[in-house]
């Protein structure tokens, strides 16, 4: 009788019970094992045009030379911070990025430059801000990819790891509830994964059911800090057990295998389905910055990583293969590119420095509050 | 049974205007903004179906629904993050933190990325932050701090906190209104005080951020203060009244950006300060205000900057430690009689 009461109480009768736990997780676009002397490339069966794919072998070259300039640059010591490298991951961002519609949302990290540049920022907007110059996106006012624009749908990380995961979130919770069809595309690295704010972001787009697609990228190192040090999971992708979501395991370094795994989470995602998580299993052959001297890396590692998987390498192996495109025509993206990035630099180079007092404006809306100022009782 | 207790508890709009608490005039300015303004929409832990620890959002789901009325996973980084993701899509989400001890769970979103995001890319957030605040309560360590100087230090923060019910409802609007991330601190003492109860005017207002209140005026001592400090700077200028005592109370209601202006004006005319703040002493707002007072009106100061708070100690829970830690009327008396004295 009176269990009776209490079920009526309860709107829609007694609780549903969730069907038992199960990992699921999907390892089609895994790593595969490749015999002995047989070079890898990439996979084959994709949906993408031959336009498509030699865009993206455009994107791959332009984050690599870009990378490479910027270097030079800080070498010239005309950067004024820290350079980051994707160098050997390129293809995970790059990749999966172009699995999204203009529309959709991305945060990067550090480390995913290609995926800024598929977003359709260009590469003098990134040289300016690694120069410190005003003409950057942030006025000087901060570094490298930490910038946005919300109408391109691309929002920069800031240092502290996981915190664009719970952002993400919000960016989604705000489009569904403007009832845009709109899907959010997070990366974050071995390390940032070990953050509360990861978990706590993920935990909520998770119970929300928000289309968000978290890129896990396994790179082996976290700074100097290798991921078993980080993780007592085998692979990172089982994470996704604790938010309840699917997770999915994919070749870092195969451009292709990263753009169809994404395509395939972003589907979930748009469907009304929920939160994915993706590990995206590569390896950082540069330090943590140009400092960094990788004394942690045991001998030959970075290499091999070199010489056997190196994800341009392999994805001009697959153009070559499959014919997709000829020695001579990837040659002459490659000149297309380097022409953007002398243009880019030098515009960059050619901009001023920000103007000092332009430190004190934009604290607050100006309009309003009026710019910080230096106490006056110190300039007198 | 049930169906009769649902609509029981169903509550109509709250009225516009009228005798208020601070509560319902919290909860009030919410709605009539959540009215106004279809971006406008509520985040946090239990503010749903339960109304909020404090029950300040009461009601709000079953008027605005579930879409407007965001429960969230016991999980303050994400409800900062949310908020101002939210916020960049050109929402504007108030976000309740069920204590604001607990803000210190979202501090690092909070001060890296809310208070960051309009200097370092031009992208504004205009969240409000808000929660009960403040000791005096028997609640112990946790759940009786009050935050402001962990955050007056960090740029691109606004921090209020009435002390009145009409300035609840008005800063509780333009928090809401403004383009900024706001903190917004309500001293959970004086949520249902019925001292505090008053008329509040119908027609909609706003109390202006960056603005102080003159909540007594006098010539002999200043008293700067906020929240429910006011009342017992309030209590102490009665007091001292019946000695010729002349205070000056000056209600801050917003910690950041401090209303420099306000300040000096007081000391000018008194020549007597006397800081009063509910946090310890060392590191709160007071050694700010008294910087300021020093530096730019050190001319007209007829004796030494005074600070009244707590002692630097956690907030203990068992009433005699929690009233000697906090500052009584009786200290505020004796501090002001020594300044004017002096």
């Amino acid at each position: 009788m009176v269990e009776k009461a209490k079920n009526e109480n309860r709107k829609g009768g007694p609780r549903r019970r969730r069907p038992g736990f199960e990992m699921r997780i999907s390892t089609k676009y895994a790593p595969r094992k490749f015999a002995e002397g047989q070079p890898r490339s990439c996979i084959t069966g994709s949906s993408l045009t031959e336009g498509q794919m030699l865009e993206l072998y455009r994107y791959l070259k332009l984050t690599r030379l870009v990378e490479e300039r910027i270097v030079n640059l800080y070498r010239q010591t005309k950067v004024v911070g820290g350079v980051y490298r994707s160098l050997g991951q390129e293809a995970t961002a790059v990749g999966s990025a172009y699995a999204l519609r203009p529309d959709d949302f991305i945060t990067p990290i550090i480390r995913d430059l290609g995926s800024v540049f598929v977003k359709g920022i260009r590469p003098r907007e990134i040289f300016a801000q690694y120069m410190a110059k005003a003409w950057g996106p942030s006025g000087g006012k901060d570094l490298n990819v930490h910038f946005g624009y919300m109408d391109k749908g691309f929002i920069g990380p800031i240092s502290h790891l996981g915190d664009m995961i719970p952002v993400m979130t919000g960016i989604l919770l705000g489009a569904r509830m403007q009832k845009k069809d709109i899907v959010g595309l997070a990366y974050i690295g071995d390390g940032g994964a070990s953050t509360g704010a990861f978990y706590e972001g993920m935990n909520f787009a998770a119970v929300q059911r928000l289309p968000l697609v978290v890129i896990v990228e396994s790179n082996h190192y976290a700074y100097s800090t290798p991921t078993n040090m980080q993780t007592a999971v085998r692979n990172l992708a089982e994470k996704a057990a604790a938010f309840g979501i699917p997770g999915y395991i994919v070749d870092g370094n195969d451009v292709i295998a990263c753009y169809e795994v994404t395509k395939q989470a972003i589907k979930h995602a748009r469907a009304g389905q929920g939160a994915v998580l993706i590990e995206a299993k590569t390896y950082r052959r540069k330090g943590h910055a140009e400092h960094d001297d990788q004394r942690y890396v045991p001998e030959g590692e970075i290499e091999y990583w070199e010489k056997e998987n190196d994800p341009i390498d392999r994805f001009e192996r697959f153009l070559l293969e499959q014919k997709v495109a000829t020695k001579e025509k990837l040659d002459e993206i490659t000149a297309d590119v380097m022409r953007e990035i002398d243009e880019d630099s030098e515009w960059a180079e050619s901009s001023p420095m920000p103007e000092p007092e332009t430190a004190v404006y934009g604290v607050f809306d100006n309009s309003i509050v009026p710019p910080a100022f230096r106490p006056q009782v110190l300039e007198s | 049974m049930s169906t009769a207790l649902k609509k029981a508890r169903k509550l109509e709009s709250p009225p516009r205007g009228g005798l208020a608490t601070m509560v319902e005039a919290i909860r009030a300015g919410i709605w009539e903004e959540m009215e106004r303004d279809p971006t406008v929409f509520l985040i946090g832990e239990d503010v749903g179906v339960y109304g909020g620890a404090f029950k300040v959002t009461e009601g709000i789901i079953d008027h605005f629904g579930k879409e407007r009325v965001i429960d969230t996973p016991i999980s303050e980084a994400a409800i900062v993050g949310a908020a101002c993701g939210a916020a960049l899509m050109g929402m504007k989400p108030v976000a309740e933190f069920q204590f604001i001890d607990f803000i210190s769970c979202g501090f690092d979103l909070l001060t890296n990325y809310a208070a960051k995001c309009r200097y370092r890319w031009g992208a504004n957030i205009p969240a409000v932050f808000r929660g009960p605040c403040g000791s005096g309560v028997r609640s112990g360590p946790f759940h009786s701090l009050n935050a402001e100087s962990f955050f007056l230090n960090t740029a691109g923060l606004k921090i209020v906190e009435p002390s009145t019910a009409y300035d609840a409802k008005g800063l509780i609007k333009a928090a809401i209104r403004d383009p900024d991330p706001v903190l917004y601190f309500e001293h959970k003492k004086l949520y249902r005080l019925p001292r505090l109860r008053e008329e509040l005017p119908e027609a909609d207002y706003i109390v202006e951020i960056g603005k102080a209140r003159v909540a007594r005026a006098g010539r002999d001592v200043s008293v700067f203060t906020f929240g429910a400090q006011v009342l017992t700077a309030l209590d102490a200028a009665e007091e001292l009244e019946k000695e010729g005592l002349d205070v000056e109370v000056i209600d801050l209601r917003t910690l950041a950006p401090l209303d420099k202006e306000s300040i000096l004006a007081s000391v000018r005319k008194t020549s007597r300060a006397l800081i009063l703040h509910e946090a310890s002493l060392t590191g709160g707002i007071g050694g700010e205000i008294a910087a300021i007072i020093s530096a730019e009106a050190f001319e007209w100061l007829d004796a030494p900057v005074v600070r009244v708070a707590s002692i630097d100690t956690p907030v203990p829970y068992s009433p005699p430690l929690e009233d000697y830690y906090l500052p009584q009327v009786k200290d505020v008396v004796d501090a002001a009689r020594k300044l004017a004295a002096y």
